[in-house]
């Protein structure tokens, strides 16, 4: 359980360029960050570099637990967070029940958390459905669910709200702050305000 | 079951499933492999006796380039769709994700073709006493091919061109079961033992399923970053 | 050693050494080639004999060149080491070269000797027509993939796997009946061949290795500017 991210003197560089130098960071349970920039400005890089994907230049990313000691980062990476990207992570050519069952019970599900997703995203009449039968808000709704189908405290989100309409935007902010409520973390990049209260940290002009 | 448990399984099935459907499973392997072993006796002009020493290696030479027809899908899908990274962040470690992929890739394209070589063999004047060598040395040789083909996929993932790199940079891979392979068949029809040949093609069958993941997930994490 | 790894000392301590490198091996390969012409024949392969000259150095550099290009991918994994990149990825023309040069020579040599150009079931022609093939393998993957740091690494990767080679292209001549000469040089109880083959052989593989040393450190060099050329443009790009 992931209760505290820390960001220590991160340096991040892809290809030639440095999108930033030592930034400092820290999110405890309960917070929220919001990434904003322009594009390029480094919040994709920054989002993969907290999940494993993307190696530092320099600086740390630590992971603490409820007695403020350092979780071993592969484990923290395994077990403790989501990253939703820009894509849904879907495959097209299976029905959204498939989908939606895999993903919980690949990340560690509980039958309550699957039953809330479909519940509170209103996947059931899409769950017979191909993946790609369904829009791009259906889509991201079904890739939302994992959310609530597998707790887990650390929610890393690239822009998630982008293809959704202003109803369901606002029942996944309901989401987010019941996430936040029950001790969880988000990071979020994002260009349009979250309906969550969040601390901001802007990472510049970018290219 | 325990979270472990459950996520291999959930994988495993899907990533079976996956390779199965879709277009491109068992079908477009067995039918190419077919028509590979249908194509040279006629190219060769239809002389049973002639093709007789080169039965079993061009059998296996088309068993090998069957086998290369459905790699360049195996990751580059998921890195498409972002489903890569979901495997990435989940309780398995990308070794693991890596050997269900090579496993399902040698149960959907592998084991339907060792089921056909026989066939194949027969056309190609193998004798009928050799065929259940013939499927067993294939299945072996399958395994082989799916975890060095697979490793093939995952270090060309990303790069432009990616079917013909893949076949450029598995084709060492690729020939040692083949020579072990066509020897081994080779042997049998001359009524030598095979078992030397057949314990080679093991014996790098199981190299590659030890050495594959770790090679293979380090080129996942390079495409990922 | 690992003073060198700074790109800075690098260039330093190879420039004096490069043209070096270069002068030895031209005098190598002139007094090798000179002491190749007069030995004397085989008894029994008369003047083909001769090719052993090419064909043995060129095999053990080809072998060395993949070494060396197998323990910089390690370094470049593990490290991370910019110079361990440019120094694999330097190894592997030459590498390649001299494998083919072994390939060819060894046909050319083989078909008075054997009475054919190849032999599909030898276990250490395949093993080195094997070897040729990663370094074609490797050199096709750097070249495939766009971004440079990516490719570095997915190279090295296979540069890593291919190392397995070099044991089995060294030993199959041992493990395995081959038409191939078991191995006359680096054998228990000292060479076999006779001084006056020996030195003309020995000195030939030197001036190898010295060509080989002196067109790595080159390449290596030639990369370590190109780097500095892409990061000096990038910098005025962005301060435009």
């Amino acid at each position: 359980m992931i209760t505290a991210l820390a960001l220590t003197g991160l340096t991040l560089v892809r290809g030639e360029r440095v999108l930033f130098r030592n930034l400092d960071l820290t999110a405890a349970a309960g917070e929220a960050v919001a990434l904003t920039g322009a594009n390029g400005a480094g919040k994709t890089s920054l989002l993969r570099a907290v999940a494993g994907f993307i190696r530092p230049e320099a600086g740390t990313v630590a992971f603490l637990d409820a007695d403020g000691d350092a979780i071993d980062p592969p484990e923290a990476r395994a077990h403790g967070l989501h990253l939703l990207g820009h894509l849904d992570g879907l495959k097209t050519a299976r029905t959204a029940r498939d989908e939606l069952m895999f993903q919980s019970q690949w990340l560690g599900h509980s039958h309550k958390g699957i039953a809330e997703a479909i519940e509170g995203l209103g996947l059931a009449p899409l769950l017979d459905l191909e993946v790609r039968k369904l829009s791009a808000g259906q889509r991201r709704r079904l890739a939302l669910a994992r959310l609530i189908g597998s707790p887990r405290s650390l929610w890393l989100l690239d822009e998630p709200l982008s293809p959704l309409d202003a109803r369901w935007r606002a029942v996944v902010g309901e989401m987010m702050a019941r996430h936040l409520h029950g001790g969880g973390l988000i990071m979020a990049a994002v260009h349009d305000p979250l309906p969550i209260p969040t601390r901001a940290l802007d990472l510049g002009a970018g290219r | 079951m325990s979270p472990l448990r459950t996520a291999l399984t959930v994988l495993f099935r899907r990533e079976l499933s996956l390779a199965w459907g879709g277009g491109g499973g068992p079908l477009l392997a067995c039918g190419f492999f077919a028509c590979l072993t249908v194509l040279v006796p006629l190219a060769a002009g239809g002389d049973p006796a002639g093709l007789k020493p080169v039965a079993s290696a061009i059998g296996w030479v088309a068993l090998a380039l069957a086998s290369m027809l459905s790699l360049e899908r195996l990751f580059e899908r998921d890195l498409d769709d972002g489903a890569l990274d979901l495997l990435a962040t989940g309780p398995l470690p990308l070794e693991a994700v890596f050997a269900v992929k090579a496993v399902s890739q040698w149960l959907a394209t592998g084991l339907p073709l060792a089921l056909t070589a026989p066939v194949a063999a027969l056309t190609l004047g193998l004798s009928p006493d050799l065929l259940p060598l013939t499927a067993l040395a294939a299945a072996i040789g399958g395994l082989g091919f799916a975890f060095t083909g697979a490793l093939g996929a995952a270090l060309a993932l990303g790069a432009r061109r990616g079917g013909l790199l893949i076949a450029i940079v598995v084709l060492p891979l690729f020939i040692p079961p083949v020579v072990f392979g066509a020897g081994a068949l080779e042997r049998a029809a001359n009524g030598m033992d095979p078992i030397p040949a057949l314990a080679l093609l093991t014996a790098y069958a199981l190299f590659a399923l030890s050495l594959g993941p770790f090679a293979g997930a380090a080129a996942i994490r390079n495409a990922q970053s | 050693m690992f003073g060198l790894a700074n790109p800075e000392r690098f260039m330093r301590f190879t420039r004096p050494v490069t043209p070096g490198l270069w002068a030895l091996a031209a005098v190598l390969l002139a007094v090798g080639t000179w002491l190749s012409f007069t030995a004397p024949e085989d008894y029994q392969q008369g003047d083909t004999v001769r090719i052993m000259f090419v064909h043995v150095p060129a095999a053990t550099l080809g072998l060395m060149a993949y070494a060396a290009l197998g323990i910089s991918s390690f370094f470049a994994l593990v490290f991370r080491h910019p110079l361990a990149d440019a120094a694999a990825r330097a190894a592997a023309v030459p590498g390649a070269a001299f494998t083919a040069l072994a390939l060819v020579t060894g046909s050319l040599w083989g078909k008075p000797m054997w009475g054919a150009w190849w032999a599909w079931g030898d276990a250490r022609l395949m093993s080195v027509l094997i070897l040729f093939l990663f370094y074609l393998g490797y050199i096709a993957l750097r070249a495939s993939i766009d971004d440079e740091a990516r490719a570095g690494r997915a190279a090295a990767v296979l540069g890593l796997v291919g190392l397995i080679n070099l044991p089995i292209v060294k030993f199959s001549v041992d493990w395995w009946n081959t038409l191939h000469q078991p191995a006359s040089l680096l054998r228990m109880g000292g060479p076999s061949l006779s001084e006056v083959f020996l030195i003309p052989l020995l000195t030939m593989m030197a001036a190898y290795a010295a060509l080989f040393g002196a067109l790595w450190l080159t390449a290596i060099r030639t990369e370590i500017t190109r780097r500095r050329v892409l990061t000096l443009r990038a910098r005025a790009a962005m301060e435009a």
